[in-house]
C-alpha cells in the first residue's frame, strides 16, 4: 500500500452510500426493468471494493462487519432453498408466485418470490467479489484456499 | 454490422489462441479473456438481427431475440468466476516460483528419463542419483513430488 | 416426481449453502455432506425405479414452457447414471472424511464437493444444451478448486494445465452452442432432435464434429486425453477417485447423449466412431504400461477403458449401446474403488510408486483382496463385473461383424492384466517394503471408514456381477430409448 490518497478517500466517502442505494434499486427494480441480483450485487461490491482500496484496513471485515463467506453462505442458501420451497407446495422448481400489494404512501406494490431469489444472488455475487477482493488483495500467505468455487449458475 | 461483429469475434479468438500457446500464465490467463469475449460475441450474433428490448412494450414483431442475451448473461458470469480464479491460481504459482512460466510435467520427466536407461536397472534408490535435470528447480520439484504424501506437508495444507 | 427430479440438482447447492457458512465447524459439515447425498442417493433409486415403470418424466423449470424454458428430464439412461454417480458419491465423501488431509483443514472441501454433486446431476438431469453448458461449468468449476486444494507446487502447475484445457473446450462448447441456436432457434434436446434433422447435411456433420470435440476433451477420448493422466494424480486421492470414477463419465453421457439424440442420421454404425475407441483403447493401455506410479497407472487406464464405452456407441446397435451402458456402470464403481485401495496403499505404505514399496498383501491382507477383486473386474476376468460388460460388448462386435475393434478390445484386455498384474506384483508381492517406517498409519477411526467405504464400492461391484442379467436387461431397455427417442421427445414437448 502506498499510503492513503486525500482525493480518493474524500470521493469515496461519498460515492459510498449512493452505489449503495443504486445497488438496492437495481435489486429490486429487476424484476421487470433492468437490473437484478447480479447487476446489483456488482455495483455493492464495486462500492466496497472502492472502500477498500481506499481504507487503510487490509481486511473486507472491517467495512462489512462479517466475513465475505458468510455473505456467500447467506445468498446461496437463500437462492437455493427459495428454488426448493416451491417443491413443498407441489410446483415445479424454481416456479415464482407474485402479488400485488396496496401500501397507504407507496402505491401499488408488486411483491414476487423472484425478488427473493435474487436477493440470494445479490448476496452470492458480493460474498464472492470480496473473497476475490480478500484473497487477491492481503497477505500472500492467505491466499491458500481460494473459496471461488462455482455458486453462479442459472440464468440470472 | 454483422459481418463487422463476426469479423470481431474472429479477430478477438484467434489472438485469444495465439495468446494461450505462451508458457506465460499472464499471457493464458488475457487470452482466455479474449477467446471468452469471441465467443459471448458469436452467442449475442445467433441470435440474428438487432431489434427492440423484448418485454418492453411496443410492436412484438420488432424485438430483438431475448434468449442469447440470456446466454451471454450466463456465460459472462461464469467467465467473470473462471477468470478470478485463474488469476489467483497465477498469482499462487508466481508466489511459489517467482516464476509466471509453466514448467514441463513431473510424471512426463519421470518417464522420459526412465525411458532413456534400460529397464532393468531401475531400482529404488535410482531416483536420487538423478543427472539428467541440469536446473536446480527442476529437480526440487521432481523430489518434492516424488515424495508427495497426503497426509504429511503440513505446510502446504491449511486455511489462513 | 416433480419433487424428486429436482432434488438431485437443488439439495447438494442448499447444503453448499449452508456448509460455507459453517467453514470452521467440520463435524456439522460432514453430517450436511453425507445426509444430502444420503438423500440424493435414495431419492435417485426411486426415481429409476419410477422411470422404469413409467418411462421419462420431465419438468419445467419455473414453469416456463418447453422448448424456451429450461426443462430437466429423467429417463432410464439419466437414472441409472444418477443412482451410481450418487452411490459413488457418498461412498467417496465417507473415505474423505475418513482421510487424513483430505478434507480437513480444507474448510471449502464439503461446499465444494457439494457443488461438484449438484453440477454432476445437472448434467444428467438437464433436457437443454445450454443447460449442459451451464452444468459443465458448475462442474468444472468444483472441479478447479478441488484438484488445487492445497496449493502445492505440482498441483498448480498440473491444475493450471487441466483447467486451461477444460476453459478451451468449454469455450468451444460455447461457439458451438451459437452456431446450433443460429442454425436451428433454439437449445432444447427433444426440439433440437426435431429441428437439426432439417439442416443441410454439411452444417449438421459440423455441428456433429464440434460437439464431438467438446465433449471428447471431457471424456478423454484417443486424441483429446493428454491432459488427464497429468492432472488427476496430483489432487488429494478421494478427489482423484471421483474424477477418475464421475467426471469423464459425465462426458461420455454428454457423448452418448447427443450422438443419439441429436445425431442420430450422421452416426453411422462403424466408421469413424469405431476407429477412435479402438485408439483410444490401445493409446491408454500402452500409456498405463509405461507408468511406474499406481495412481498414474490408473490413469491412463480410465482413457483406455473410455475406449469400450465408446465401441459400444460406435456399434450403434441396441446390443452394442446396452454394453456401454453396463459397462459405464461398471467402470465407475469398479475404478472409484481401484483408486479408494490406492489411497489406502498410499496411507499404509506411504507411497504408490511401486518401485518403492513391495508386500501390501502381508501387510495388509485386506487391501490385497479388495484390490483383487476390482483389478480383476477391470481386466474382465470371468467372475467378476468387468467380464460380463466386455461379454456384451464383444458379443454386439461380432453381431455386428466389426472384427477389427473386437480383437482390439481383446489384446487391450490382455495388456490390462499384464499391468494389473504389475502392480500386483511389485506392490503387493514380496517382502514388506514401505516408505514409512509404519509411522504414517492413520488413526484407527479413520482407517476403518476408509476401507469401509472402499469395501462397499468393492461389494457393489460383486453385486453388479452377480445381478447382471437383471442389469443387463435393464440396459438393453435402455439402449432402445436411446435408439427409439419419440417417447423422449414426446415427454419434453408434449404430444
Amino acid at each position: 500500500m502506498i499510503g492513503r490518497s486525500l482525493i480518493l478517500d474524500t470521493t469515496v466517502r461519498f460515492v459510498f452510500d449512493a452505489a449503495v442505494v443504486l445497488s438496492v434499486y437495481l435489486l429490486f427494480s429487476g424484476h421487470n426493468q433492468p437490473g437484478g441480483g447480479f447487476v446489483g450485487g456488482l455495483v455493492a461490491a464495486s462500492a466496497i471494493a472502492l472502500r477498500y482500496i481506499a481504507s487503510e484496513s487490509d481486511d473486507v471485515r472491517f467495512i462489512l462487519g462479517i466475513r465475505p463467506a458468510t455473505v456467500l453462505s447467506m445468498g446461496l442458501t437463500l437462492a437455493a432453498a427459495t428454488s426448493i420451497a416451491p417443491l413443498l407446495f407441489g410446483l415445479g422448481p424454481l416456479d415464482h408466485q407474485s402479488v400485488e400489494w396496496s401500501v397507504q404512501v407507496l402505491g401499488a406494490v408488486h411483491l414476487s418470490t423472484a425478488t427473493v431469489f435474487d436477493t440470494g444472488v445479490y448476496l452470492i455475487v458480493i460474498g464472492l467479489l470480496l473473497r476475490i477482493v480478500e484473497a487477491l488483495g492481503d497477505d500472500p500467505d492467505d491466499v491458500t484456499d481460494p473459496v471461488t468455487g462455482g455458486p453462479d449458475e442459472g440464468r440470472s | 454490422m454483422t459481418l463487422l461483429l463476426v469479423v470481431v469475434a474472429g479477430l478477438l479468438c484467434s489472438c485469444g489462441t495465439y495468446l494461450l500457446l505462451g508458457r506465460q500464465l499472464s499471457r493464458v490467463v488475457i487470452g482466455v479473456g479474449l477467446i471468452g469475449h469471441g465467443a459471448n460475441l458469436l452467442l449475442l450474433l445467433s441470435g440474428g438481427d438487432g431489434g427492440n428490448p423484448a418485454f418492453a412494450g411496443g410492436d412484438a414483431d420488432r424485438f430483438a431475440d431475448p434468449l442469447p442475451q440470456a446466454f451471454v448473461l450466463t456465460s459472462i458470469v461464469i467467465t467473470f468466476g473462471v477468470i478470478a480464479f485463474l488469476l489467483t491460481l497465477a498469482y499462487r504459482s508466481w508466489l511459489l516460483t517467482s516464476n509466471d512460466e509453466v514448467e514441463n510435467d513431473v510424471g512426463d520427466r519421470l518417464a522420459e528419463r526412465n525411458s532413456s536407461r534400460t529397464g532393468s536397472e531401475r531400482t529404488a534408490g535410482d531416483r536420487n542419483t538423478d543427472d539428467r535435470t541440469a536446473d536446480g528447480r527442476v529437480r526440487e520439484s521432481v523430489a518434492g513430488s516424488a515424495s508427495d504424501d497426503p497426509a504429511g506437508d503440513p505446510a502446504s495444507g491449511g486455511r489462513g | 416426481m416433480n419433487t424428486l427430479i429436482a432434488l438431485p440438482v437443488m439439495l447438494p447447492l442448499l447444503g453448499a449453502g449452508v456448509a460455507v457458512g459453517l467453514v470452521h465447524r467440520r463435524v456439522a459439515q460432514r453430517l450436511i455432506s453425507v445426509m444430502i447425498l444420503s438423500v440424493v442417493t435414495l431419492s435417485s433409486v426411486v426415481m429409476l425405479i419410477r422411470v422404469d415403470h413409467d418411462g421419462p418424466f420431465s419438468v419445467q423449470v419455473g414453469d416456463w414452457a418447453s422448448p424456451i424454458g429450461i426443462s430437466l428430464v429423467v429417463d432410464r439412461f439419466a437414472a441409472i447414471m444418477l443412482v451410481v454417480a450418487s452411490v459413488m458419491l457418498l461412498a467417496v465423501v465417507v473415505f474423505a472424511i475418513g482421510h487424513p488431509g483430505a478434507e480437513s483443514g480444507h474448510g471449502s472441501f464439503h461446499p465444494v464437493y457439494l457443488i461438484l454433486a449438484a453440477g454432476i446431476a445437472m448434467a444428467f438431469l438437464t433436457g437443454d444444451l445450454f443447460n449442459l453448458f451451464v452444468a459443465f461449468e458448475v462442474t468444472l468449476m468444483a472441479s478447479y478448486v478441488l484438484i488445487t486444494l492445497g496449493g502445492r507446487l505440482d498441483q498448480v502447475r498440473n491444475g493450471m494445465t487441466y483447467i486451461v484445457i477444460n476453459l478451451i473446450a468449454s469455450t468451444v462448447f460455447l461457439i458451438s452452442l451459437a452456431f446450433i441456436y443460429a442454425a436451428t432457434g433454439t437449445v432444447n434436446l427433444a426440439d433440437l432432435h426435431v429441428k437439426i434433422a432439417d439442416l443441410p447435411d454439411g452444417v449438421r456433420s459440423g455441428l456433429a464434429v464440434l460437439l464431438m470435440v467438446v465433449f471428447g476433451v471431457k471424456a478423454a477420448l484417443f486424441p483429446l486425453f493428454f491432459w488427464l493422466p497429468d492432472s488427476y494424480p496430483t489432487a488429494s486421492l478421494p478427489i482423484t477417485a471421483v474424477f477418475a470414477g464421475l467426471l469423464t463419465k459425465v462426458g461420455v453421457y454428454a457423448i452418448i447423449r447427443s450422438q443419439t439424440l441429436l445425431f442420430p442420421i450422421d452416426t453411422r454404425p462403424g466408421g469413424l466412431l469405431l476407429l477412435i475407441a479402438g485408439l483410444t483403447m490401445v493409446v491408454g493401455v500402452l500409456g498405463a504400461i509405461s507408468r511406474n506410479d499406481m495412481k498414474r497407472i490408473l490413469s491412463f487406464h480410465i482413457v483406455s477403458q473410455i475406449g469400450y464405452m465408446m465401441m459400444g456407441l460406435g456399434l450403434f446397435t441396441i446390443a452394442g449401446l446396452a454394453g456401454a451402458v453396463f459397462y459405464i456402470v461398471h467402470h465407475i464403481v469398479v475404478k472409484t474403488s481401484l483408486f479408494l485401495v490406492a489411497g489406502l496403499v498410499e496411507q499404509r505404505a506411504g507411497s504408490s510408486e511401486l518401485a518403492r514399496i513391495s508386500g501390501v498383501a502381508r501387510l495388509e491382507p485386506l487391501l490385497a483382496v479388495l484390490f483383487l477383486v476390482p483389478a480383476l473386474s477391470l481386466a474382465g476376468i470371468p467372475p467378476f463385473s468387468g467380464f460380463v460388460a466386455k461379454l456384451a460388448l464383444v458379443e454386439a462386435g461380432l453381431s455386428s461383424q466389426e472384427y477389427l475393434i473386437v480383437v482390439a478390445s481383446l489384446v487391450v484386455s490382455l495388456l490390462t492384466i499384464y499391468s494389473m498384474n504389475k502392480i500386483w506384483s511389485n506392490a503387493f508381492w514380496g517382502r514388506i517394503v514401505t516408505e514409512s517406517n509404519g509411522s504414517l498409519a492413520p488413526a484407527r477411526s479413520g482407517w476403518v471408514l476408509m476401507t469401509g467405504a472402499t469395501a462397499t464400492l468393492v461389494a457393489i461391484s460383486i453385486a453388479i456381477a452377480v445381478w447382471a442379467g437383471p442389469l443387463y436387461a435393464f440396459s438393453q431397455r435402455t439402449a432402445g430409448d436411446l435408439i427409439e427417442t419419440h417417447t423422449y421427445v414426446e415427454r419434453v414437448l408434449g404430444p
